[in-house]
């Protein structure tokens, strides 16, 4: 197996592309017949054995005037990869089996249309995406994501087959992107012990809460939290809008490693820690997240959300 | 963008398959049998009906009876799978049912891969321009279809010019592997019995009536180049079969074996190119009397010049000819007696004429002329339409219908020296020809066919008589259209007597000539001519490949360079700073300005600061000044500075 990949890392070039463009040249495009490709010079190897059994002076111009748009085929399939920049983009972070999008800016200056380009980084999730003349496109490429931590991209197979579908040219891109996986969140209500109360004012959450205005949901709220009324305005062309509240919170939460019950695997306690995070978030509680040596301390909001399941994602093992 | 499957087929495709089929199909009904045609059209029509309601396609089961049905009507109509024309009328069948069946890619391209084999298969039937054109039309479709069936998304004229562009593109190709792409003459193996069908031309026997039925015929039988002036038109007599052996009612070639002619030729020698139509005989139809042959061609002991083999498609022939010439001056007597031969006791009448004349003159010249001014003096007419005649057809011919075609004549004329005893037999062939003033070739067609005699004179060997030439001179002096009484309904291509008609039937017939002779006619000895013309003499197909190789690569690398070249919009400072950053071995990141960089590089490589600090300023001035042209020089300047670096 080592051998194979080696010699498949010398013919294939296979090499880290860093964080810049990536401009497609002659060297990193490989072309290959497809199945119909084969299927194709089998016929012209029949149809010119019958025009020279037959002796059909224009069955001979035929299968040669075939063979020509095949080659010249290859040419312009080749020409579709060939010259194109691949710059990397953004990657929002996923929880753990959700599909990552990884984002790659395509800039075409050719002034033709780029058509057909087929991403695939994880085996069965392929984009594909076709790039105007002297214009720019966006792609997403999937990828399944199984661990919680950093996952880099794959190294990414890009391929085409047009225009005639007789050759497949590729060529392997390995930009450097990274995803960020979080635990996948496992449902479990909020532990009670933990609400202490803050500042002298009794319990009881939302009491004083001040609206302060509206936010984007994301996939992480809860659907009781949504302001229908202001999201039906624009008549569900955008994302559904969430009432945000500001100096409301009055109690804070301590999510802690020490809460979640000793005897469960780690993964499954950073699960649940997870889950506690977006259940404090989506509710606007002031949380306080400690792990085994790492605490953060309490706060809310977006961004303090993303730090708390930043450090549950990276959490050493 | 899509993560849709890409072996689906999209619902726009369709129709591009359904118009390649059609047009790949559709010239086929004219010689595929009716119900066939209709089955065909049946299921093109429910396959273009179900995609227009977005209905499921038939099941496997619905359309495996239908296929059986299908190649059993075709075994009954043709007697077998396997003939040419039994081969075409099943790929048309599976182009038809493919439609029913086409779920995926895959399907897609075996529908595109049909059509272009069912290209291929139109040349059995015709080569001419107009079906090089429909199929060049045809293929530009196929291929537009291939390119819809990869392209995702593409509008309909963006499609078309694509496809042009190829089909373009291929032409330098097709060129090349035309030109030398060794040519294998002859066929690879036994061809099936139908190979050759519908050929038209002289047969050989003679029966009333089968010369008058290959007049109507405007089709060109072969066409004549002379490498000087062409002899006057009555002496333009091409030689078919000679027929000696007389039942009745047919006349038929004698199998008898002959010894090899005496030919004194008493005239100058014409040289000649002829370009024969395929007729599926062997007779070259030369003008007579044939001094030299090509090679491989005889004569049959009685002036007819054969080929080796029966002649199944067109080809060309270089001869030469002289026509006043003295032949067999000796004849054996076998071969005299065999020209006497007369069915016993038939046509009495005629024969009592004869043995009349022959007391009444004792040369047998004297006979023939004779003869002669009865077809000229008496009552006879020359028709295409002659009334049919009974058990003793001469007999009938001369003493009472005394209307007839050149077949009448000759055959009448030989029975009459027969009976005098003289020998005499019918000679089958053509007499005439058209030049066409556009290109110089002399043209013969199937209207041109005739008969006419020959008798064996003591001292002057066979003499060729034409008693048409006695009834209707016009024939010989002026052609077929002059000669018939007016009134008669002539074939309809003969009715064409307006000059400006011809003309155009001249032009397009010297088209079709250029395009038989250059295009079609290229074969082994034109491109052995070609090549030592390049500078390549007695090339062997190992010299061959070698051209073929060497030219296809200029193409390819011609092709390529026209294709991938493009001239990119880059400034020059762009290009120079891109080399600067090549030069060090440094990634700009995105979103780094140039002075963000200059201050990275000068931390990790301070021996590299200073002169990369120059490189940033010169960057910066050309790049936002660009109307000052110094800055760029400086940067080049700047850039020559910098030390290279192996490793970073």
């Amino acid at each position: 197996m080592r051998l194979i990949d080696n010699l498949q890392q010398r013919l294939f070039r296979w090499q880290d592309d860093g964080t810049t463009s990536i401009r497609l040249g002659q060297r990193r495009i490989f072309i290959v017949p497809s199945r119909g490709g084969l299927l194709f010079a089998l016929a012209l190897v029949v149809m010119l054995i019958g025009a020279i059994n037959y002796n059909l002076a224009l069955g001979h111009a035929l299968v040669f005037l075939l063979a020509g748009i095949g080659i010249s085929g290859m040419v312009h399939t080749f020409r579709n990869l060939h010259g194109l920049s691949i710059t990397p983009g953004r990657c929002a972070p996923v929880f753990v089996g959700e599909k990552a999008e990884f984002e790659l800016i395509l800039d075409n200056d050719r002034p033709m249309t780029r058509r057909s380009l087929v991403f695939e980084a994880d085996k069965g999730m392929s984009a594909i995406v076709a790039v105007n003349g002297h214009d720019r496109a966006k792609i997403t490429v999937p990828v399944g994501s199984h661990r919680r931590g950093w996952m880099a991209l794959p190294r990414v197979r890009l391929s085409t087959r047009y225009p005639l579908g007789l050759f497949t040219a590729w060529s392997y891109l390995q930009p450097a992107m990274r995803c960020l996986v979080y635990p996948c969140p496992l449902p479990t209500p909020l532990p009670e012990n933990t609400l202490r109360p803050l500042g002298g004012i009794s319990n009881g959450q939302g009491v004083q809460e001040d609206f302060s205005g509206f936010r984007e949901r994301q996939p992480a709220d809860s659907l009781r939290h949504v302001a229908w009324k202001a999201s039906a305005r624009d008549n569900g062309q955008r994302p559904l809008l969430i009432k945000q509240f500001a100096g409301g919170s009055d109690a804070e939460l301590d999510l802690a490693w020490s809460a979640t019950d000793p005897a469960l695997a780690d993964e499954t306690r950073l699960s649940m820690l997870t889950a506690w995070v977006l259940e404090a978030g989506s509710r606007h509680l002031h949380f306080a997240l400690s792990l085994p040596g790492q605490e953060i301390p309490a706060g809310s909001g977006e961004a303090h959300q993303q730090r708390c399941l930043e450090a549950l994602a990276l959490f050493p093992s | 963008m899509s993560t849709a499957q890409p072996e689906a087929l999209a619902r726009d495709v369709p129709p591009w398959l359904f118009a390649a089929a059609a047009v790949t199909t559709l010239p086929h009904a004219l010689h595929l049998p009716l119900w066939l045609s209709l089955l065909t059209g049946l299921l093109c029509s429910w396959a273009a009906w179900l995609w227009w309601q977005d209905r499921r396609l038939p099941r496997r089961w619905l359309l495996l009876p239908l296929a059986v049905a299908g190649s059993i009507g075709i075994v009954a109509d043709f007697g077998t799978l396997l003939g040419r024309d039994a081969g075409v009328a099943m790929l048309v069948m599976f182009m038809a049912m493919k439609l029913l069946e086409m779920r995926s890619r895959r399907d897609a391209m075996v529908v595109i891969m049909l059509g272009y084999f069912l290209l291929l298969t139109h040349y059995f039937y015709s080569q001419d321009m107009p079906t090089g054109l429909w199929l060049l039309l045809s293929l530009w479709l196929v291929t537009a279809a291939l390119i819809r069936l990869h392209a995702g998304t593409i509008g309909i004229r963006e499609n078309l010019r694509y496809a042009g562009l190829l089909a373009v593109q291929a032409l330098p190709f097709m060129l090349v592997l035309y030109l030398l792409f060794p040519r294998i003459s002859g066929p690879l193996w036994g061809l099936p019995q139908d190979a050759f069908s519908g050929k038209t031309g002289l047969s050989d026997s003679m029966t009333p009536g089968s010369i008058a039925n290959l007049v109507q015929s405007g089709e060109i039988a072969f066409r004549v180049r002379f490498d000087e002036a062409p002899p006057a038109r009555p002496q333009l007599y091409w030689r078919g079969p000679v027929m000696e052996h007389f039942d009745g009612t047919t006349w038929r070639q004698s199998r008898q074996r002959r010894a090899p002619e005496n030919i004194q030729p008493a005239g100058p020698t014409i040289g000649y190119e002829t370009t024969l139509e395929a007729h599926s005989q062997r007779w070259l139809l030369a003008l007579d009397a044939p001094l030299t042959l090509p090679a491989g061609a005889s004569l049959d002991g009685r002036l007819s010049a054969l080929a080796q083999q029966p002649l199944e498609m067109r080809q060309r022939f270089r001869l030469t000819a002289a026509t006043a010439y003295r032949f067999n001056a000796e004849e054996s007597p076998s071969v005299l007696s065999d020209n006497l031969q007369l069915p016993p006791s038939s046509n009495p009448q005629t024969r009592t004429l004869a043995e009349n004349w022959r007391q009444q003159a004792v040369e047998p010249e004297r006979v023939v002329a004779l003869a002669l001014r009865h077809f000229s003096t008496e009552d006879f007419y020359y028709t295409l339409q002659p009334p049919l005649l009974g058990h003793d057809g001469i007999d009938d011919f001369l003493f009472r219908s005394r209307r007839g075609f050149c077949e009448h004549y000759a055959a009448a004329f030989v029975v009459l020296m027969r009976s005098a005893g003289i020998p005499a037999r019918v000679v089958g062939g053509y007499q005439g020809g058209e030049m066409n003033p556009r290109d110089g070739y002399l043209v013969v067609r199937q209207s041109e066919a005739h008969a006419w005699a020959e008798v064996w004179l003591a001292n002057r060997g066979w003499v060729r008589v034409d008693p048409t030439a006695a009834v209707a001179p016009e024939r010989i002096e002026q052609g077929i259209a002059n000669a018939l009484p007016f009134g008669e309904p002539l074939p309809a291509f003969l009715q064409v007597r307006a000059d400006w008609l011809r003309d155009i039937r001249h032009r397009w017939e010297a088209l079709n000539n250029a395009w038989n002779q250059n295009i079609l006619g290229y074969d082994a000895r034109r491109q052995r001519e070609l090549l030592s013309r390049l500078g390549l003499p007695d090339a062997d197909w190992r010299s061959l490949a070698i051209a073929l190789g060497v030219a296809c690569t200029l193409v390819l690398a011609l092709i390529t360079l026209w294709t991938l070249h493009h001239r990119r919009r880059v400034a020059p400072e762009l290009m120079l700073w891109h080399r600067a950053l090549r030069r060090i071995r440094v990634d700009c990141a995105p979103g780094e300005t140039p002075l963000a960089l200059a201050a990275r590089v000068g931390n990790s490589n301070p021996e590299l600061a200073a002169d990369f600090a120059a490189v940033v300023h010169h960057f910066l001035l050309a790049r936002y000044a660009p109307e000052n042209p110094e800055h760029l020089a400086a940067l080049r300047a700047a850039v020559a500075r910098l030390p290279r670096r192996r490793n970073p």
